[in-house]
């Protein structure tokens, strides 16, 4: 006879585990880890370089690159502006999940470390199921990607903790509705924290550091 | 898309748990997924039939129990269901929203067979 077993329990249950795990070590380090989640080439890379120039001396990042192939480019880019970058690679797979996140904690010297970044693989559905453990999730949205993205990738805008405008240098040259783009977002997630900002020229930058040096402050007080 | 992982999570608990129960085999297997957690039914079936593969769950049958996202308007109070874009409240077009269901993604229970019953079944 059939016996039915009652469960009622998340999927990624054993993720949010190592979630809780990852979140541990990071607060016991006093390491602010922030999630970059971003499509493929809204920029992500060149934000983080950015915001390495623009910081204050003696703040100390480390990065984690999350790549679907093993190649380093973006790692690179991070090394050359003068601060740690581990490279995960992935293997296809099209998110980050706790795991990865928790080798490559194992790789960092946390202890020399002020905030970590976590360069999520460039995909606006996958990351947003997987914790990683972080204690902020900022999404890059680019101008050309077009101004209905909140409204086609409800998801990811939902938990988010920063909106990351980029690009606004582009705003002229191209048919982007700033206010249906913004409605939307307030729909899915009242009162976000937003930055416009462009990653190329550096433009918008001093209020994302502030917000930045602040929670990094608060996670070390 | 990524589904493969999640089959594999799914695995994972489905196991566990028919190991916990000396299931010596896993027949039926019922899921809630909301609309909103971005997963495709089909494609999970399509992991599950490689992932279980020579595992007591192989050839599990996996039943989904669809929840419909549903909002409520922050201002007027009306609950309404969402089809499919993202709209502002029907009664009010008020954009404060409440998302009260549609999130889910778990696992509801499983059906086993147990050692005993299964002996049972092949010898007579």
């Amino acid at each position: 006879m059939k016996q039915r077993v009652e469960i009622v329990k998340k999927i990624l249950d054993s993720n949010d585990q190592l979630a809780e795990q990852n979140r541990k070590k990071l607060d016991e380090y006093q390491v602010f880890a922030i999630n970059v989640m971003a499509s493929p080439g809204a920029g992500k890379t060149t934000f983080i370089v950015q915001t390495i120039k623009n910081l204050p001396e003696g703040l100390r990042l480390a990065v984690i690159e999350g790549d679907t192939a093993p190649v380093t480019i973006d790692a690179d880019k991070i090394t050359a502006a003068g601060m740690t970058a581990v490279q995960i690679n992935t293997g296809g797979e099209c998110h980050l999940d706790a795991n990865m996140v928790g080798l490559a904690l194992d790789q960092l010297d946390l202890d020399e470390t002020d905030f970590l970044l976590i360069e999520n693989v460039g995909n606006l559905i996958c990351p947003a199921s997987f914790k990683l453990g972080n204690h902020a999730n900022i999404l890059i949205s680019s101008i050309p990607e077009g101004d209905d993205k909140p409204y086609k990738y409800p998801n990811i805008y939902r938990n988010l903790d920063v909106l990351i405008i980029n690009k606004i240098d582009l705003l002229p040259y191209l048919d982007f509705r700033m206010d249906y783009f913004r409605e939307g977002i307030e729909m899915l997630n009242p009162g976000l924290k937003t930055f416009a900002v462009s990653s190329k020229t550096g433009e918008g930058f001093q209020d994302w550091i502030e917000w930045l040096i602040a929670k990094v402050r608060t996670t070390q007080a | 898309m990524h589904e493969l992982a999640v089959t594999e999570s799914l695995l994972a608990i489905v196991i566990q748990f028919a190991e916990e129960n000396k299931a010596s085999k896993v027949t039926d297997i019922t899921l809630s997924i909301g609309a909103l957690s971005s997963i495709v039914d089909d494609s999970v079936q399509f992991y599950w039939n490689h992932v279980s593969k020579d595992t007591i769950a192989e050839e599990a049958k996996l039943h989904f129990n669809r929840i419909p996202a549903k909002l409520r308007c922050l201002d007027c109070e009306t609950e309404f269901i969402l089809e499919d874009e993202l709209v502002p409240c029907p009664n009010c077009d008020s954009i404060h929203l409440n998302i009260i269901a549609g999130e889910e993604f778990q696992i509801d229970f499983i059906e086993i067979l147990k050692t005993e019953d299964n002996e049972h079944e092949t010898t007579s």
